[in-house]
């Protein structure tokens, strides 16, 4: 049992505040994913976690045991680097061995846990071989197989696909899913690779700018994103934001079109559609076509709205010119309602 | 006809080809520099005496042990040696004992004072040698450190050290912070970590640093010369005995000095080529 508790952790670096007062529970062989861009501080908290961070305040527990005053080694964890951090001077087989060697298990324990292993990330023939000597592919699954010979409560992992191709991004994507749900550890896994992040998590964490914004599945932050930066930073291509005026208790304007909406005693809010929440169609959003993108399965089309872009994904077959006049309709059991000031979900 | 016919490949061939005999004629020109005057000083240290200081010049050495022989036994030469091969040695741990922790701290840590302490490192080398060696000597009167192989190894530390401290920073910096931060997520305490990651890894260039400690320090010859009266070192000796000594006594006595630091060097080659490199980008 090894679930994990963050509260209240803070960390500054100097003047620069990089983490406000985080709060996150993660249940005992969850697959957490850390999103965000670069800089949000997800890294950040994964160190504070592994012990290779000081947090400023706040606490950590991991299986119940509060951690954040022990040292890494002391915790529980095991870590895969986004650089791999594959020893040099040593061999694959060493390099799977050392944390085992360090806790002093017999020579046969070792060599049974190390070949278990390299067997389950497929590198039992590389064994003798250095670090020197691998792709940078193979390197990854030393430093997976290194993490996971520890046996450990938890495994973090920081951006650990992001120095590999794209197309081994996508093999060992499936791979690393497999073996850590077999394994049975808590994950936290640090990516600033939105898709990554939906195909890997039990649940997403979305970071900005040193908070945790929302934290749910996959399916429920693409879907009910709790504040408009959720819905602008995931989806590929983001959501659609229109602003809206009240015209009435529960009635709202957006861009000529009326709409029931919250009850709100703002006269502005913004409404929220994804792309391919909308039906092209005889009514609804007045929308000029300006570049139209066929991408196979369907066809991203950028229109104008009221003065703004707007993407919509229609069917493939959908036959629109540039500079047509469209009417799209949202799909009224889609659309999302965002406080401007606040930026939350209304 | 041939300039009309010549393409540009062609040219471009050419003007490669000039290039490859720069080269060439460049490393000749740059390993006669450095050998030549070594081989010179060889032939004559293994030439007899008299061949020596015959004319014309031998350009092949005839292999006559005299001269070294005459040097080896000559009063004072062994103890010399020997104070010189000890003051080296103690340079090369100070240097090292001091300022490989040093480099560490500047590679690894952000403290108060960091840049300064840089700085002043350098500093130290602003002061001319002579500047110091009196102020030196007098101290080391006062102390009882002077005229001893601790004393001058002390001085040739304060010389060396800002190098050792340099190599070893820029050294420590090389290797990736996050090899030894994987260490300590494997159960390693900071200095486990460091005798299993970093110090194997960085080994090759702690020899390299401790080598040059060693030739600064077989090679200086002022405070040597100053600090030194009993126990002078071999260069102090030299400086001071050869100037009135036949030409073959300084022929050989400069091989002694040459030949030493030449081996030193050969032998830990391999360690100076990095033996792994850092294969972790």
């Amino acid at each position: 049992m090894a679930e994990i508790a963050i509260k209240g952790v803070a960390k500054r670096f100097g003047g620069f505040t990089a983490l406000h007062q985080v709060d996150l529970a993660i249940a005992d062989q969850e697959f957490m994913v850390l999103l965000g861009a670069s800089g949000c501080g997800k890294t950040t908290l994964l160190r504070i976690v592994a012990g290779l961070e000081t947090p400023s305040q706040g606490e950590v527990w991991i299986g119940g045991r509060r951690v954040d005053h022990l040292p890494p080694r002391e915790r529980g964890i095991a870590m895969v680097f986004q650089n791999y951090a594959v020893f040099p001077h040593l061999t694959v087989f060493e390099n799977i061995a050392f944390g085992l060697r360090m806790k002093k298990l017999p020579q046969a324990d070792v060599e049974r846990r190390v070949n278990r292993t390299a067997e389950l990330m497929h590198i039992e023939q590389l064994l003798k071989r250095y670090s020197g000597q691998l792709s940078g592919g193979q390197r990854q699954r030393v430093a997976v197989a290194r993490a996971l010979a520890m046996e450990p409560d938890v495994i973090l992992m920081d951006e650990p696909l992001s120095n590999l191709d794209a197309l081994l991004r996508l093999e060992m994507r499936a791979e690393l899913k497999g073996v850590l749900a077999a394994s049975k550890t808590t994950t936290i896994y640090v990516t600033h690779d939105q898709v990554e992040a939906m195909s890997l998590a039990d649940r997403i964490a979305v970071m900005h700018q040193g908070r945790i914004v929302q934290a749910a599945s996959p399916v429920e932050v693409y879907r009910n994103p709790a504040a408009r930066f959720v819905g602008s930073f995931i989806g590929n291509p983001p959501m659609n934001f229109i602003p809206a005026t009240k015209t009435g208790n529960g009635s709202w304007s957006v861009a000529g079109l009326t709409l029931p909406g919250p009850k709100s005693d703002k006269q502005r809010i913004e409404f929220a559609i994804r792309p391919e929440d909308v039906d092209a169609g005889s009514e609804g959003l007045h929308a000029t076509v300006r570049v139209i993108e066929p991408l196979g399965p369907h066809t991203l089309v950028t229109c104008d709205v009221e003065g703004g872009l707007f993407r919509a994904i229609l069917e493939s077959n959908a036959s629109v010119k540039v500079g047509e006049q469209l009417r799209l309709a949202p799909k009224a059991d889609r659309i999302r309602w965002f406080d401007p000031e606040t930026t939350n979900a209304l | 006809m041939s300039a009309v016919t010549q393409t540009p490949a062609a040219a471009s061939a050419d003007a490669r080809k000039a290039g490859d005999w720069l080269l060439v004629a460049t490393v000749i020109l740059l390993g006669i520099w450095v050998l030549l005057p070594i081989y010179l000083l060889i032939v004559n240290a293994l030439s007899s005496p008299e061949q020596v200081t015959a004319f014309p010049k031998r350009f092949f050495p005839s292999f006559d042990t005299g001269s070294l022989s005459f040097f080896i036994n000559f009063a004072g030469v062994a103890r010399a040696l020997w104070n010189s091969v000890l003051v080296a040695t103690l340079t090369m741990i100070l240097s090292i004992g001091f300022g490989a922790p040093a480099g560490y701290a500047l590679s690894r840590f952000d403290f108060p004072g960091k840049g300064t302490f840089r700085f002043l490192v350098l500093m130290t080398r602003a002061f001319p040698l002579p500047l110091l060696a009196l102020p030196l000597a007098v101290m080391f009167i006062r102390t009882g450190l002077d005229d001893t192989a601790i004393g001058l190894a002390l001085v040739h530390t304060t010389l060396a050290l800002p190098f050792a401290v340099l190599i070893t920073f820029s050294l420590f910096s090389g290797i990736p912070v996050e090899l030894e931060e994987a260490a300590w997520t494997l159960g390693c305490t900071r200095l486990q970590a460091f005798r299993k990651v970093i110090l194997p890894l960085a080994l090759p260039g702690i020899a390299a640093s401790a080598v040059f400690a060693f030739t600064i320090s077989w090679n200086e010859v002022f405070a040597a010369a100053v600090l030194t009266i009993e126990n002078r070192t071999l260069t102090a000796f030299l400086l001071q005995s050869l100037g009135e000594s036949p030409l073959y006594l300084k022929f050989a006595g400069g091989t002694a000095l040459v030949v030493p630091a030449l081996i030193f060097i050969f032998a830990v080659r391999k360690y100076l080529f990095a033996m792994w490199g850092i294969a972790n980008r």
